[in-house]
């Protein structure tokens, strides 16, 4: 699910493993309704939240047999399936430690083992690579690739674009609620308008500059929001200098020049009339 | 790979409360000293002033520690019971979410709230079988300290826990983070001094309005009981008001626990 912040990805994803009351409609997870069968729901799902949230009071090996106990699990079977997760995922020697003795980076891997532990069929991970270090979150994703790969279903949140590109087979573009495109990464990309999207940012309310811009041979749907113009290019950068100064001479200043080639993120601003960050 | 996961046996509701009871209580073994510094030094002290220091002074009567120690149990169990419950929740609802994790587990939301009352009544519990013996032994021999009924005090000891978790439950999921000071001066201070904890209920007909005013207090009620279980031959309030008074309390304080509980674990 890619979608700029207040778009209404965490709170579906609250709504799907139980977390927030739907107020209207229906939703399904694995079968089991979230509202009426919401204990058949967690059974069956794992989830890994936005902030990091295991348990203070206890050290990481606790906490994934407590977390084992809430859901049956004899201490025998997680404690096995404990060392084995955290090996695979690089904290073996974590075992004792205290939850803050552990690296933001660290607790997110301890949050997906945990999620892991009652081996759901469905992971659920809340913008997970939000916070984490460059190299912390290139692990991430190998990590989830290779779930993936064992036959997991991941339903994850984004706000990043390359993100959602390179790890997803189906990706959900949603703003303000609701749900504006669904398809693989790729097919989407080839719905993006084929041209170059220019935009200019300027000194003021960029409404002013609308009309001149129209004129402009090489540019399409020229738009307005706040003191963002914009508008599409079939020719490249070409029309930009004409442009520019049809900006200037509705006088304004440009205070800065941006340029965008086909891709999920041209086709966000054109669904969405807006940039995700 | 298949698209319809098989489907899982049920996990039985008893066995996830009983680990949800070990956590807490593996969790309260490791912050045990703490725990009884913080809930049992306040009346302990107010043991030391009252029940020896004043006394030894000739300022107070020595018949005074027969109102005094039911009194002081009174005040543990109900610090110890509201603050095992209340603490944890304003934490983990306001900042850390540490409860998320038990909210997902695959039982009943409500199951994880009654587990929770129910630590704080095995907590308020140890604490005031911690101060018994202490608050004895400062205080020297007690007129009309009587163990004949052991089983009266520990269902009043039960009963009381059980009234003054179901408050922390209800404090701690409706009081604000900023606040939980506030609750403190607020709410548990006035309770405990206007409780009839340093002095029986029927002592106050010296003042009538009072009398009657702190009849909505439920350490009161837990005050009274102790002394009509511990201290039968001095005055108290009757055994079967105080138990239908402590039931009422408890129902209410469960229902309205539950309720704000509940609206602050669905988001």
């Amino acid at each position: 699910m890619l979608g700029p912040n207040g778009a209404g990805k965490s709170t579906t994803i609250g709504v799907l493993t139980t977390r927030i009351r739907p107020t209207s409609g229906r939703a399904l997870v694995a079968g089991a309704d979230v509202a009426t069968e919401s204990v058949r729901v967690r059974q069956r799902i794992g989830v890994v939240p936005q902030r990091p949230n295991a348990d203070l009071s206890l050290n990481v090996l606790e906490n994934l047999q407590f977390h084992s106990a809430y859901f049956g699990i004899p201490m025998a079977v997680s404690t096995q399936r404990a060392h084995e997760l955290l090996a695979r995922l690089g904290l073996s020697d974590k075992k004792a430690a205290t939850v803050e003795q552990l690296s933001g980076g660290q607790q997110q891997r301890l949050m997906i083992v945990r999620a892991l532990m009652h081996e759901p069929d469905i992971i659920f991970l809340d913008e997970p690579t939000v916070g984490l270090d460059p190299q912390a979150r290139l692990d991430l994703w190998e990590i989830l690739r290779d779930l993936h790969r064992g036959g997991r279903t991941i339903v994850m949140t984004t706000h990043y674009m390359d993100e959602a590109d390179r790890l997803c087979d189906r990706l959900a573009i949603i703003d303000e609620g609701r749900l504006l495109a669904l398809d693989t990464p790729r097919s989407l990309k080839s719905k993006a308008p084929g041209e170059t999207l220019l935009e200019l940012v300027l000194d003021g309310d960029a409404s002013i500059a609308v009309e001149k811009s129209r004129a402009i041979a090489g540019l399409s749907r020229v738009e307005a929001r706040d003191t963002t113009l914009r508008a599409y290019s079939a020719a490249g950068g070409r029309p930009l200098p004409a442009f520019i100064e049809a900006a200037e001479s509705s006088g304004r200043t440009v205070k800065d020049i941006r340029l965008l080639q086909p891709s999920l993120e041209t086709l966000f601003v054109s669904l969405t009339g807006r940039k995700l960050t | 790979m298949t698209a319809v996961a098989e489907p899982r046996p049920d996990v039985r509701a008893s066995s996830v409360f009983l680990a949800l009871l070990r956590r807490d209580m593996r969790v309260a073994r490791r912050d045990l000293p703490f725990f009884l510094l913080r809930t049992t030094m306040q009346p302990l002290m107010f043991v030391v002033v009252f029940g020896y220091l004043l006394p030894k002074m000739g300022f107070l009567d020595g018949r005074y520690t027969t109102a005094l120690l039911p009194g002081v149990l009174a005040v543990s169990l109900a610090l110890s019971s509201i603050q095992s419950v209340a603490l944890p929740m304003v934490q983990d609802f306001g900042w850390t979410r540490e409860i998320e994790d038990r909210l997902l587990a695959p039982v009943p939301i409500w199951l994880v709230a009654a587990e929770k009352i129910f630590a704080g009544v095995v907590q308020g519990v140890i604490a005031a079988v911690f101060v018994l013996p202490i608050a004895r032994l400062i205080m020297g021999p007690i007129e009309f300290l009587s163990f004949a009924n052991v089983g009266v005090v520990l269902f009043i000891t039960v009963l009381g826990a059980a009234a003054f978790s179901a408050l922390g439950l209800f404090l701690g999921t409706a009081i604000s983070p900023q606040q939980i000071g506030l609750m403190f001066g607020v709410i548990v201070a006035p309770m405990i001094f206007f409780g009839c904890a340093y002095y029986p209920w029927q002592g106050l007909s010296a003042v009538p309005v009072m009398k009657y005013a702190v009849l909505v207090n439920p350490l009161v009620y837990v005050a009274e009981g102790m002394r009509a279980a511990l201290t039968p031959g001095a005055p108290h309030m009757s055994l079967p008001v105080v138990i239908a008074a402590l039931i009422v309390i408890t129902a209410v304080f469960w229902t309205l626990g539950m309720r704000s509980f509940m609206r602050r674990a669905l988001g």
